[in-house]
């Protein structure tokens, strides 16, 4: 026996060419939705694995510093590190915000504006919890001032100037793959610098807060002149941090060291896994979410467009169909010469969409991850809705009456 | 009717009656017929007179009413069908020929014909042989390659009698063959139905409007308002 299918598709090879590739652009950009969502949990999964460390410390009762704001004493590590099982433990502050470039060596002093995650870290060792884990070029932050390792998707090149706030920083080294949870590429600068970032104001705003500060006569009363120049100053300083990262001793379990720091520092203390969930679960949840929507969307409209055009195929045969079946043709067969016919529709689509979305998800703005199990998954969700789709298609073939081939 | 009517298809008091209650339309109302093997015999009529039905209840794809019909020994239907499988019947005991030739256009002249052995069960390799023997015959073994759009309506039409003949059918049921096709071209089908009528010993029965074939004809079944009359026809 023939593939009946077969046939039909090398006949009008033309027509399944096109749909399945209209088809397999839509199976590609359902693989990339997948794709989005893999890699905002990869970012995740970056960004914890890259800061170095086992625990994380945060202001009580916050899920900080990522997900939630958290502010905590820049001196809290101390006591930290006198405790059980803490190898070390290192202040961080993130902040979100446009970094300028503002100049570089030789080049043209072309100004650019990047999305990035400012990371304020206390320079130090190798291994210091924080900083970046390792450069593809440069150095790491030494000086305590104005020196700044960028992420190379920042697109900032070595010995570049780059401006956050007021200051200017000197780029010393790359790293690559360091983003936040959001993938926006990181820039690490002295923690000093970070806490200063966070807390400057402008000078208007610093000359109208000395003003109410003159005016309150709690602060600044008749006859203690100096109590004025005091406050003035403690309002001058920015003494938080946004969480300490701990870096546990070998042997140690994390839960067995985390739960005296919640007990006895009074602070909320996460592990890794919490420290994931908190992530995946809470801060991309809904982004999750949403990208599950356009999945099911895309999904049904592949469906839709698999049944109408495996349909209108059926149709146009359907003197053939009354034709295959007044000679003997088993409706098996016919169903098979459908079912086939649709899950060919799908195999093309199918690769069509998973070269189509390899070739185009590098040039993302946002790390897509393409999964194997995802294109597992996706393949044979679409010979599912393939099978599906070719069932309004058979049940229409098998109702064709043998008697409609001999006419009136 | 002489002895050799027993192993064709005899067709005694056949009746058709579509719809029920008020509706219903009588289309055959006692329909007696013989075809020998190696006969082919006409079935001419006007129009709504009922040869669609009629060839429709012979090819096993609606039920009569009530009657009977036998093919050789078997009894095919005796006020119900008497058979189990009418897909095979279809498939081996009839060949179909129709006004158009319905070739299936995605499969080439070979496949087409080699389509039905095939169904059968026959391996490929025999089917296409056979298919291709009898493409032979009918003289388009030439465009054994070609699709069925790239055929000339004649030479698609004898493609069909090729499809009808391969499985060595006893009975030929063609309705209008010839109406596509040119006087010559009608004839030199009916000639070819002749052919293999004889040549295979296959029972055919044709219906046509076609004036130019009638005269071709031995042995003519009228059918008018449900019923059929025999006449002698002036083919020798
Ligand atoms: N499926 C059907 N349902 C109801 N009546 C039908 C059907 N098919 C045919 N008829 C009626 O049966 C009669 C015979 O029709 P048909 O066999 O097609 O005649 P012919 O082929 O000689 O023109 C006509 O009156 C027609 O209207
Ligand atoms: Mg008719």
């Amino acid at each position: 026996m023939i593939s009946l299918a077969g046939r039909d598709i090398l006949h009008s090879w033309g027509k399944f060419v096109f749909t399945g590739v209209g088809l397999g652009l839509l199976i590609g950009v359902t693989l990339t939705m997948a794709g989005v969502y893999r890699g905002m949990v990869d970012d995740a999964k970056a960004l914890l694995d890259n800061s170095g460390a086992d625990l994380w410390v945060v202001q009580q009762d916050t899920l900080g510093p990522y997900a939630e704001s958290s502010s905590l004493y820049d001196d809290t590590y101390r006591g930290i590190l006198g405790m059980k099982g803490v190898a070390r433990a290192a202040n961080i502050t993130y902040l979100n915000m446009q970094v300028r470039r503002t100049g570089g060596e030789g080049q043209q002093h072309e100004q650019k504006d990047v999305r990035a995650m400012v990371v304020g870290i206390v320079p130090g060792g190798p291994g210091e919890p924080g900083q970046p884990g390792y450069l593809v070029a440069g150095r790491q932050i030494t000086r305590g001032h104005y020196e700044a390792v960028a992420d190379i998707a920042t697109g900032f090149k070595l010995g570049e100037r780059i401006r956050i706030r007021r200051n200017e920083y000197r780029v010393v080294g790359l790293t690559r793959r360091m983003v936040s949870s959001g993938g926006d590429p990181m820039v690490f600068v002295p923690l000093k610098d970070a806490q200063e970032a966070q807390f400057l104001k402008d000078n208007d705003a610093i000359v109208r807060q000395r003003a109410r500060t003159a005016e309150n006569p709690a602060l600044n009363r008749p006859g203690v002149p100096g109590v004025l120049d005091a406050v003035l100053a403690s309002q001058s300083v920015n003494p938080f941090v946004n969480a300490v990262l701990v870096r546990i001793k070998p042997g140690f379990d994390p839960e067995a060291v985390a739960e005296p720091i919640r007990r006895w520092q009074r602070l909320t203390v996460f592990t890794r896994a919490q420290m994931e969930e908190i992530l995946i679960a809470k801060l991309i949840a809904t982004s999750a979410r949403q990208i599950g929507m356009f999945l099911v969307i895309l999904a049904i409209v592949s469906a839709a467009i698999v049944a109408f055009i495996i349909y209108t195929l059926t149709l146009g045969k359907i003197r053939e169909i009354a034709v295959l079946k007044l000679i003997g043709t088993k409706n098996r067969t016919i169903a098979g010469m459908i079912l086939q016919q649709a899950v060919g529709l799908g195999l093309i689509g199918f690769v069509v969409g998973k070269v189509a979305a390899t070739f185009w998800a590098p040039f993302f703005p946002k790390y897509v991850l393409l999964e194997a199990g995802d294109a597992a998954r996706g393949f044979a969700a679409v010979m599912v809705i393939c099978v599906l789709a070719s069932v309004l298609a058979i049940r229409a073939a098998l109702k064709v009456d043998p008697a409609e081939a001999i006419g009136g | 009717m002489s002895e050799r009517y027993n192993q064709g298809i005899r067709i005694e008091g056949l009746t058709k009656r579509y719809g029920a209650g008020d509706t219903a339309v009588d289309a055959l109302k006692g329909v007696d017929m013989q075809v020998a093997p190696g006969e082919v015999v006409g079935l001419i009529g006007p129009s709504g007179s009922g040869k669609s039905t009629l060839l429709k209840c012979l090819g096993a794809v609606i039920e009569p009413s009530a009657g009977r019909m036998t093919l050789g020994e078997q009894i095919i239907y005796e006020d119900a069908w008497k058979i189990p499988d009418l897909r095979a019947l279809r498939r081996d005991k009839i060949g179909f020929v129709f006004q158009a030739p319905y070739l299936i256009p995605f499969l080439d002249v070979t496949d087409n014909v080699a389509l039905l052995p095939m169904l059968a069960g026959r391996p490929n390799a025999e089917s296409r042989k056979r298919a291709l023997e009898l493409l032979e015959a009918l003289d388009v073994g030439h465009r054994a390659r070609a699709m069925p759009s790239q055929l000339s309506g004649g030479e698609q039409q004898r493609v069909a009698i090729a499809r009808a003949l391969v499985n060595r059918p006893p009975v030929i049921l063609a309705d209008e063959p010839t109406a596509p096709l040119d006087s010559e071209r009608a004839l030199t089908v009916i000639h070819l139905l002749e052919d293999m009528a004889r040549q295979f010993s296959t029972a055919i029965i044709v219906v046509t409007h076609d004036e130019k074939i009638i005269p071709t004809f031995k042995r003519i079944y009228t059918i008018r308002d449900g019923r059929t009359h025999e006449e002698a026809g002036e083919g020798r």
